[in-house]
């Protein structure tokens, strides 16, 4: 098992490599000369090269490249070009809004899709299976952004329930321990903070996560179908042991091990997605840093971003193959022998 | 006239009583009637056979019993009464109490009938916990028990194992401590053996003998193959096509069958004279009429050499004879040759396989063939 996941995070280093290689190949080919931006338009040519010197991007792009992955390895990605800070401390600065989002919309996506994806299954053909369909169909063709517009203008425009944007009211703002609000709040046994960031992350949440939600549904019913005609919930029910145990335990464990995969997946592509809804709610996390970064030119910043959302992608994959373990016996991480 | 079996076991009381039971499958393409018109009893302690090619409804007609089927199968007639109760007239909840406590099954499939995903532990205890009230410990320690009995050595790591560490054997012995962990009333045994080789197969079957005589439970046993019930049943119910064709004590069935079906049956069995000078094991010829198109009269009729004009129009009733055994044909074959000998040889019918076949079991055998 260790032998495992150390041979897992190990395979990780190239694909970072190659990752790195491309953005910042791509950064150089596409993006504008940050130099102008950064000094603006007044500047001299004189203290525009004096700057490109100093920041290193006068070398041949080769020798910037090693630069770059040598202080990479030492945990240095450089400094942001506009604000000077380090690149990982703009990065953890932001991080936790965007996996407090991320994680709020795989839970939302995963105890509704899952429900719904057994309901559907278990009442095939019928009423629920055809709204649960249909909500599904929805939620995996609809924008995210146009879902998000119009959570707002029905739940904090028409009935002024929810907050349009934001993470959590400035005068409620929990010391940040974790970064994560709703975690800090706790710990600091305030529950109006707690309450406050709940109802800011509600809407984006339910944005984020209705495509995931869908795949889900569709991925849990159709699991879920196979397994119900397995001829080991024949045998449940001639134990005699109730319906619910039926479906709940004998049917449900079973259909879970592929929908884990789709659940790591699904999360991956969440923080691709907080892109869109980040910037539609204003929601000051990692998404909406990029996109600001990249127009920008702050070359540094982007390619952190880049590398490490590459790693969370691993992390989670990894994550998932453990969890798909777990809950399936008959995976075995070594070639140890079956009996 | 061979004289009528008298074993101790029909006089004793009738446990279960299957009275004029059909089921379809409706789909798209029409509907198969799976089982039309089926009526047995099971009395308290005995061994019911019940034999019939694939296909025969053997299988729905026992999991009709315990209300298993899924859609589109649906029981559209009959009574199953179960000491006097009739079991399709029970709750949902009232027939849970029914499944694996009185009545229990062991399936056809040993490789796909545990859950890949639990401990045998977990399996096995869950329906001693739900029908005896005891509490996990005990529960496991029955457990225990029950897979010491039925053979699987070093039961107490083996019950931590999943089912996939497992033999198709060692999980059939699961799947019988499984329905005898609850000392049932009546074990239905669909084809218990037929997915495993021929040593495991001799040794489950004789783990269901040994295990009879001592819970002392009544056994519904499925199958195809007659050389199984030689050695195991007191009564056999011969399936053709969906319906009974011919019902007799075991011995009888043997020494002197009646219905065409059940001489081409036994003619089939392996390992018997009466295989063809070529040394060609028997088959009964034609093929099994499709399901959704059932032949208007016999269903045995396209098959059969002793076939009259009457057979292809007209559905034989199922009569029962003066010593109590059933048929369901037309005509009496120890009289009668039949109309086409290529298919079935004469001299076999009116003597049976019984001289150089396996003796018929007596009610407790529990000898079982190498
Ligand atoms: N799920 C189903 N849908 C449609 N028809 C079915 C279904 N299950 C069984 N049948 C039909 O019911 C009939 C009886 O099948 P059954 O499984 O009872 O046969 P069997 O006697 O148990 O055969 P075997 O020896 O192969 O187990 C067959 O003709 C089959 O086509
Ligand atoms: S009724 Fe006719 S066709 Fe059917 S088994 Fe008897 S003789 Fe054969
Ligand atoms: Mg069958």
């Amino acid at each position: 098992m260790l032998k495992y996941v150390i041979k897992r995070v190990l395979m990780v280093i190239p694909v970072m490599i190659g990752v790195s290689i491309i953005v910042f190949a791509l950064m150089r080919v596409f993006s504008p000369d940050p130099a102008p931006i950064v000094l603006g338009q007044h500047a001299t040519i004189e203290t525009i090269e004096a700057w490109r010197d100093a920041n290193g991007l006068n070398d041949p792009v080769v020798t910037q490249y090693f630069k770059y992955l040598t202080g990479a390895f030492k945990g240095d990605l450089g400094t942001s070009y506009y604000t000077k800070t380090p690149v990982t401390e703009e990065i953890f600065a932001r991080f936790p809004a965007t996996i407090e989002l991320a994680i709020a919309a795989i839970v939302f996506a995963s105890i509704v899709g899952i429900l719904l994806g057994v309901v559907a299954a278990v009442k095939k053909n019928s009423i629920f299976d055809a709204a649960g369909s249909l909500f599904a169909l929805v939620g995996v063709s609809i924008p995210i952004f146009w879902l998000g517009i119009l959570l707002i203008m029905f739940f904090s425009g028409y009935l002024h329930l929810l907050p349009s944007g934001g993470r959590i009211d400035v005068l409620l703002k929990p010391a940040e321990v974790t970064g994560f609000y709703m975690i800090d709040a706790l710990l600091e046994g305030n529950w109006e903070a707690f309450g406050n960031a709940l109802q800011h992350i509600i809407l984006p949440a339910l944005a984020l996560g209705m495509y995931s939600m869908a795949i889900i549904t569709r991925m849990t019913r159709s699991s879920m179908l196979e397994t119900l005609g397995q001829d080991y919930i024949r045998t449940a029910r001639a134990k005699g042991i109730s319906e619910g145990k039926v479906i709940g335990k004998h049917a449900l464990r079973p259909s879970l091990i592929p929908v884990t995969t789709v659940i790591g997946l699904q999360f991956g592509s969440l923080l691709g997605g907080a892109l869109l809804t980040e910037s539609v709610f204003s929601w000051p996390g990692i998404g909406k840093f990029t996109v600001d970064c990249i127009l920008k030119s702050d070359f540094p910043v982007v390619q952190g971003i880049v590398l490490l959302v590459a790693v969370i992608f691993a992390t989670i994959n990894l994550v998932a193959d453990l969890a798909y373990a777990t809950l399936d016996p008959r995976i075995k991480y070594s070639s140890k022998k079956e009996r | 006239m061979t004289t009528s079996d008298t074993t101790t076991t029909s006089e004793c009381p009738i446990i279960l009583d299957v009275k004029g039971l059909s089921t379809d499958f409706v789909m798209k393409r029409g509907t198969v009637q799976a089982v039309r018109d089926v009526s047995f009893s099971v009395h308290a302690g005995e061994v019911l056979a019940i034999v019939g090619e694939s296909g025969s409804g053997k299988s729905v007609a026992s999991l009709s019993i315990l209300q298993l089927l899924q859609p589109p199968g649906r029981v559209v007639a009959g009574e199953v009464r179960y000491r006097g109760q009739d079991l399709l007239l029970l709750s949902k909840r009232e027939m849970r109490d029914v499944r694996g406590n009185k009545i229990s099954m062991i399936f056809q499939e040993p490789m796909t009938s545990l859950n890949p995903v639990f401990t045998i532990e977990d399996q096995l205890t869950e329906s001693i916990r739900t029908h005896m009230k005891l509490d996990k410990k005990a529960a496991t320690e029955r457990a225990i028990e029950m897979l010491r009995l039925v053979g699987i050595p070093s039961p107490e790591q083996r019950i931590k194992e999943y089912p996939h560490q497992m033999s198709g054997g060692m999980r059939q012995r699961v799947m019988t401590a499984m329905a005898l962990s609850c000392d049932p009333d009546l074990l239905i045994a669909d084809e218990p053996t037929t997915a495993l080789d021929v040593t495991i197969q001799a040794q489950i079957l004789a783990l269901l003998a040994d295990l009879r005589e001592k819970i002392g439970m009544a056994v519904i046993l499925i199958t195809h193959d007659l050389g199984v019930v030689a050695e195991s049943a007191d009564r056999v119910v011969v399936m053709y096509c969906g319906q009974v064709v011919e019902e007799a004590t075991a011995q009888a069935l043997f020494e002197r069958p009646l219905h065409p079906y059940t001489l081409g049956l036994l003619e089939s069995i392996p390992g018997m004279e009466d295989t063809e000078d070529d040394g060609q094991l028997y088959m009964i010829p034609g093929m099994v009429p499709n399901p959704l198109n059932l032949p208007k009269g016999c269903a045995f009729a396209p098959r059969c050499s002793w076939a009259i004009d009457r057979c292809a129009s007209d559905m034989p009733p199922l009569v029962e004879l003066e010593d109590g055994r059933k048929l369901r044909c037309f005509v009496d074959v120890t009289a009668v040759e039949p109309a086409a000998p290529a298919c079935a040889p004469a001299e076999s019918a009116p003597a049976g396989p019984t001289p150089a076949g396996p003796s018929p079991a007596g009610p407790a055998s529990g000898e079982v063939r190498a």
